[in-house]
């Protein structure tokens, strides 16, 4: 009880509303960088192999064996070996942060397309749709809300795992649990846990709320 | 790379892996008998798919790190208890494998289910007897992904003090040593690859009518 009402005082003393903010931001900028990063990567990517149809099994388990790899071990890992690694932890950081979001990214993105009937396809060829149509106006529409459903587990995933870039030495809500655990500050650790805990709750309902509005009207879900 | 370390710390890192083992294999079962009442009431209730599905799929959400900081409050454990790491992890497996549980029971055919009703099974024996086999495949291919996403998360858990493989991430770190760390990484892919083998393995023994499964 005693820990409870020590974590509520810390989070309730207005002095410290200033950093958790700005940690608040570093943590979502960190995010935002990995995952926009990542878009780069997997939408022409993905998009490519869901409109050829070729490959698709090859990036979707290359993609699943990397999730297996642990991200504290590759985190320290290119912290240490990196020449810029200790000096500019944000390098390692984002790379790792882009191995984590490119899977499920390429997943929803591949699957999506994927589930697109093909006569559905071959219809819209019939009528004379060029491949850039077929893709821009049918495929794109149709898989979207998969697409996002996999832009949100990744998003998730990614606010997630920024906690433990506190560890090589970054900012974000992290700190507080990282900084709690060297000080014995359990307190300060607790709340760490609830800011980011609510942080990554927040985020996520509200990309579920974007995957429900771009639902195709008039499809049977 | 000094693989010479490797060697001459064999012990260390198998008393590590075998930590790490320790911390996931109780987890992993947990979540999987955790998850079959659950899965199967959800299944058989459409009021309570939803949102049976979407609750679970909310612990996904937390941090791991954050969650292993809040055990101890909840479970009134000290801090650098290795319950701790054990009852998050099967937190993180039940929002995985609930959702596959209630999808492996969906798998089973109605007309199936109608048969073993028509002739004269008792309620629990068609579920046991009729349901579980069937949705067998499908469950396996569940806590397959568990297995994996446990042991790779399991190594978190070092940066509160409990031993595990990850432990050679910390102190490889700490130390500025990446051969410490690979060594890590190795063991950490070796020990989900022989797991999920060791899970094939179970399936095809259990359920040797399932040619391919996963």
């Amino acid at each position: 009880m005693n820990q409870i009402s020590l974590t509520w005082a810390f989070l309730t003393d207005a002095d410290r509303w200033p950093l958790i903010l700005s940690r608040t931001l570093d943590h979502l900028g960190y995010t935002a960088l990995a995952v926009g990063l990542s878009l780069l990567i997997a939408l022409p990517l993905g998009l490519w192999v869901g409109h050829s149809r070729r490959g698709a099994d090859v990036v979707l388990s290359v993609a699943g064996a990397l999730r297996a790899l642990p991200s504290l071990g590759l985190l320290t890992w290119l912290t240490v070996s990196m020449s810029v690694g200790v000096r500019m932890p944000l390098v390692p950081s984002t790379i790792v942060l882009i191995l984590l979001a490119v899977p499920p990214l390429l997943a929803g993105i591949v699957a999506g397309m994927v589930a697109v009937p093909r006569q559905v396809v071959d219809s819209a060829r019939a009528s004379g749709y060029s491949e850039g149509q077929i893709l821009s106006r049918v495929e794109v529409p149709l898989a979207l809300p998969v697409m996002i459903g996999g832009l949100r587990s990744c998003v998730v995933q990614v606010l997630a795992t920024a906690t433990i870039v506190a560890y090589v030495g970054l900012s974000g809500l992290g700190r507080y649990l990282i900084d709690g655990l060297a000080l014995r500050d359990y307190p300060q650790m607790l709340a760490g846990a609830v800011l980011v805990t609510g942080l990554a709750l927040i985020v996520d309902l509200s990309l579920a709320l974007l995957q429900k509005t771009l639902q195709p009207q008039g499809r049977v879900s | 790379m000094r693989w010479g370390w490797a060697v001459d710390n064999a012990g260390r890192i198998g008393e590590l892996a075998w930590a790490h083992f320790s911390l996931s294999w109780p987890a992993i079962l947990a979540s999987f008998l955790l998850a079959l009442p659950i899965g199967w009431f959800a299944q058989r209730h459409g009021w309570a798919r939803e949102t049976i599905v979407v609750f679970t799929g909310l612990l996904y959400v937390i941090p791991s790190l954050a969650l292993f900081v809040a055990m101890p409050l909840m479970l009134g454990t000290s801090i650098l208890s290795p319950l701790n790491v054990i009852v998050a992890m099967t937190l993180y497996g039940l929002a995985l494998q609930v959702r596959a549980t209630v999808d492996a029971f969906g798998t089973v055919p109605g007309d199936v289910r109608q048969a073993a009703i028509a002739t004269g099974y008792p309620a629990w024996r068609r579920v046991l007897a009729v349901e579980l086999p069937l949705a067998g495949p499908a469950l396996l291919a569940g806590i397959r992904v568990v297995s994996a996403s446990t042991i790779s998360l399991v190594s978190v858990g070092a940066l509160i003090g409990v031993a595990s493989l990850g432990t050679l991430f910390t102190e490889g770190f700490q130390r500025s040593f990446p051969t410490q760390i690979i060594v890590g990484l190795v063991g950490t892919v070796l020990l989900a690859v022989l797991l999920d083998a060791a899970l094939v393995l179970l399936g095809r023994l259990l359920m040797p009518w399932a040619r391919r499964v996963g």
